[in-house]
């Protein structure tokens, strides 16, 4: 391993760049390898090392680190960030060509190796294939990927993303030079406040409003703090690009500290994100050895300094006063407001507090101007944001659009549609959000996906979890199941949130198991308005959102739940019937040894039935049938 | 009580320099030594940050990945988070409670070997339902598979399955 140097001028920083891309275009062709979460999750790690040893046995040479010093030829194999389309993985892309392999096994290497490395051809089996069959052997032509913009997510996929030397040769940390010598924190302020660019944890506050307030507060003892703390369930955006692009993260945090003359950082890090955190730290050091973090950062005279907190699992850190507190070594609670974050943050000094993917979005509006990103997205609401695309969708993954875009084109065009069954709704924001939904009075499909037009259906766009939920979903245990989440999460410092939420999770459980009345639901909205109106904190009110935006547009299901006690999705167990169908039943009489309190009756070889008074819906019955004859009704 | 080695907590301390903001920090470590926070470990480390038991007790028991209970050989995390919970994890869940017979008051087997979690969201969202033994991932879970995995891992440890 080559030494590593310092960079200590702008001219230095060029330099390098030049010679970085120099060293990366005598890799003659380049293996990417999907080392997120889900990829690793799928065995992507051991197809790395399965590659790199078939390519020493070939005496291939094999680049696994871009170099110090240039090389000669060689084939580059290394581990990427999240590519985004996770149903499909394990992924890999062969630069560059743009090839994209799906569900690549071990057994594969072989003839990836001989046909597409040594040969120029495409492993046709590994290709994507559509619902008609027609495969795609560029990446940038599947649908899934070619309806996408990428500004946060630019780089994540296509470098290693444990390579500063990568990143340098991608244009890194120019936007940082530029900010330093080329602007002032007041032109930096005005520039992200003239893009219009809005924080992407879930609140949508103008991120150059929040600067200006940290400008002018008095220093020196000022933070910049980046929540890393994505605690929705359902929502992965954050971990894929702390993990696939993290000195993305850290520029925008370094451009932050220069706008505000803040001189610390820190990134606060959920303890479910390992590789987040290992990925952040190897940058952390790349950067300080480099000095693009620490003293006198490139001969400017400016000192800034990243430090990783690692939370330890509680939902309302995301929240800022709590996050803070969390870092700080205390219960994360937070606290009355004002006064703000900006005025009295981490260690009650002024702090700047951004999500994750606002960071991400700050260097390339640096670096390409407030006027091009405001070409993104509609009015007010500019730029991209990405989505987790789950559940009940043919392509689970993660996907950046311009804000604005239909529901229905991330859906059916990006996502591929609905998966066994019919769209019902679509969850949106996590516990803070809404649904939007398909119903028979409602159609929010051709919705724009933007701050503003959420608003004005009850929903959010939150920190961007979007989950996809088929006609077999029942909108009531949905509410229940995410009420049951908040009430687990609640912190318990103030009454509405704590007490509240608990009353509201016995009332669904009661309705979920069949005992609910009509008065129930006239509680339930009595219970929401309250707890949105008092509650502490922005989670404790919002925390009702899940269950009064499914009592507006899924009411029927709500009655049919209390007054006809029957679920209509077919999901809560309580309420519903099994029946024996006699076309089907041959009489075998398994299912009445199976039942263990004796409910269902009938000779050999006759049609059996159930008695329904005695029945204890256990299914013992249904999991036994050999002939699929006992139904659910 | 398992033994608590003096030199291991203070060479943890040592590494925060006994600094009482990063206490979380260091409850991460002394988990990571002994699976779970034993109480004189945290009434000493308490003592040297100078902080009151009651403080620190407060923080240990906020977080949710702190246990003052010791947890089982095998930690078995089934992911409940929307994703999952959609694609029908609570079978998966109920399956593994019954093989294992441990309830949500009770999560760990009496012989110390299985201990049973539910999280809200492991980020594999793409995989789901996933549930994960000591971190390693299974993708793609149903309750047979479910049944398969709590065996395999009762054969590695030399019981009748």
């Amino acid at each position: 391993m080559s030494e590593i140097k310092r960079i200590n001028t702008r001219a230095e920083l060029e330099q390098k760049r030049e010679h970085f891309i120099q060293c990366l275009a005598t890799q003659d062709k380049q293996i990417l390898i999907c080392g997120g979460t889900g990829c690793v999750a799928g065995g992507s790690l051991k197809i790395y090392d399965r590659l790199k040893e078939l390519m020493e046995e070939r005496d291939i040479a094999c680049t696994v680190q871009l170099e110090e010093e240039p090389h000669d030829h060689s084939i580059g194999l290394k581990k990427s960030g999240c590519h985004g389309f996770c149903e499909m993985g394990p992924l890999l892309r062969i630069e560059p060509m743009g090839w994209l392999y799906i569900k690549v096994k071990v057994e594969d290497c072989e003839d990836i190796i001989e046909q597409s490395i040594l040969g120029d051809q495409v492993v046709d089996r590994l290709v994507y294939r559509d619902k008609d069959g027609t495969p795609y052997q560029r990446q940038d032509d599947i649908p899934f990927y070619k309806q996408q913009t990428r500004v946060a997510l630019e780089h994540c996929g296509h470098i290693n993303a444990e390579s500063i030397r990568e990143y340098i040769a991608m244009g890194g940390y120019s936007a940082v030079a530029k900010a330093l010598f080329d602007m002032t924190p007041e032109g930096i302020v005005k520039e992200i406040s003239e893009a219009g660019l809005r924080g992407r944890g879930g609140g949508g506050f103008p991120t150059g409003k929040k600067w200006e307030q940290v400008l002018r507060q008095p220093g020196p003892e000022k933070y910049v703090v980046c929540n890393g703390d994505e605690g929705d369930p359902g929502a992965f955006m954050d971990r894929s690009m702390m993990e696939g692009d993290p000195h993305r993260v850290l520029e925008g945090m370094i451009i932050a500290g220069i706008a505000t003359q803040a001189h610390q950082g820190y990134i606060y890090v959920r303890a479910e994100y390992p590789l987040a955190v290992e990925r952040l730290s190897m940058a952390i050091d790349q950067a300080r050895q480099r000095g693009l973090l620490g003293k006198n950062i490139l001969d400017s005279g400016f000192d800034f300094d990243i430090h990783i907190s690692q939370g330890a699992g509680a939902f309302v850190c995301g929240e800022g006063s709590a996050l803070t507190a969390s870092i700080e070594g205390n219960r994360g609670m937070p606290r009355v407001k004002p006064p703000r974050t900006v005025e009295h943050g981490l260690f009650d000094s002024p702090t700047v507090l951004n999500n994750v993917e606002t960071y991400c979005n700050v260097a390339p509006i640096i670096q390409k101007g407030a006027a091009w990103y405001k070409t993104i997205g509609p009015e007010n609401n500019h730029g991209t944001k990405a989505f987790a695309l789950t559940g009940n969708v043919n392509n689970t993954g993660l996907i950046e659009v311009p804000m604005g875009t239909p529901l229905r084109k991330v859906i059916f065009d990006i996502g591929g549609g609905v998966k066994d069954g019919e769209f019902k709704a679509v969850q949106i924001g996590g516990p803070s959000g809404g649904c939007l939904c398909l119903s028979a009075t409602e159609d929010h499909l051709d919705m724009h996906l933007d701050f503003d037009s959420l608003k004005k259906v009850g929903a959010m766009i939150g920190s961007g979890g979007l989950v996809v939920m088929n006609d077999k979903s029942c909108m009531v245990e949905v509410a229940r199941f995410f009420m049951n989440f908040t009430q687990n999460e609640s912190c318990g410092k103030c009454v509405p949130c704590r007490e509240g939420t608990k009353r509201m999770l016995e009332i669904l459980t009661d309705i979920t198991e069949g005992r609910g009345t009509l008065e129930h639901i006239k509680l339930l909205e009595e219970l929401s308005s309250t707890i949105s109106e008092t509650a502490l904190c922005g989670l404790g009110k919002s925390a009702p959102s899940p269950v009064s935006s499914t009592l507006k547009y899924f009411r029927d299901e709500y009655l049919a739940h209390v007054v006809d006690k029957k679920c209509p999705a077919g999901q809560c167990k309580a309420l519903v019937t099994l029946q024996i169908d006699p076309e089907l039943c041959r009489g075998c009489t398994k299912c009445a040894r199976l039942c263990p309190v004796g409910a269902i009756s009938g000779s050999v070889k006759q049609p059996h039935v159930i008695d329904t008074h005695k029945c204890i819906k256990c299914r013992a019955c249904l999991d036994g049938c050999s002939f699929g004859a006992v139904k659910e009704v | 009580m398992s033994q608590i080695h003096l030199e291991t907590l203070d060479a943890i301390l040592e590494k925060h320099q006994c600094d009482p903001s990063q206490v979380i920090a260091i409850m991460q470590d002394i988990q990571k030594e002994y699976h779970y926070l034993p109480e004189s470990a945290l009434c000493y480390t308490a003592r040297k940050l100078g902080i009151s038991d009651a403080k620190i007790y407060g923080v240990a028991t906020f977080y949710e990945n702190f246990s003052l209970e010791p947890k089982g050989k095998y930690v078995i995390k089934v992911c409940d988070g929307t994703a999952c919970h959609v694609r029908k994890s609570v079978p998966i869940l109920e399956e593994i409670r019954k093989q294992l017979n441990v309830t949500e008051k009770k999560p760990t087997t009496d012989d110390m070997l299985f201990t049973m979690e539910t999280v809200s969201c492991l980020g594999a969202c793409g995989l789901a339902p996933v549930c994960t033994v000591n971190d390693h991932v299974y993708p793609a879970m149903t309750p047979e598979k479910a049944r398969e995995m709590i065996r395999e891992i009762r054969r590695k440890e030399g019981l009748d399955a």
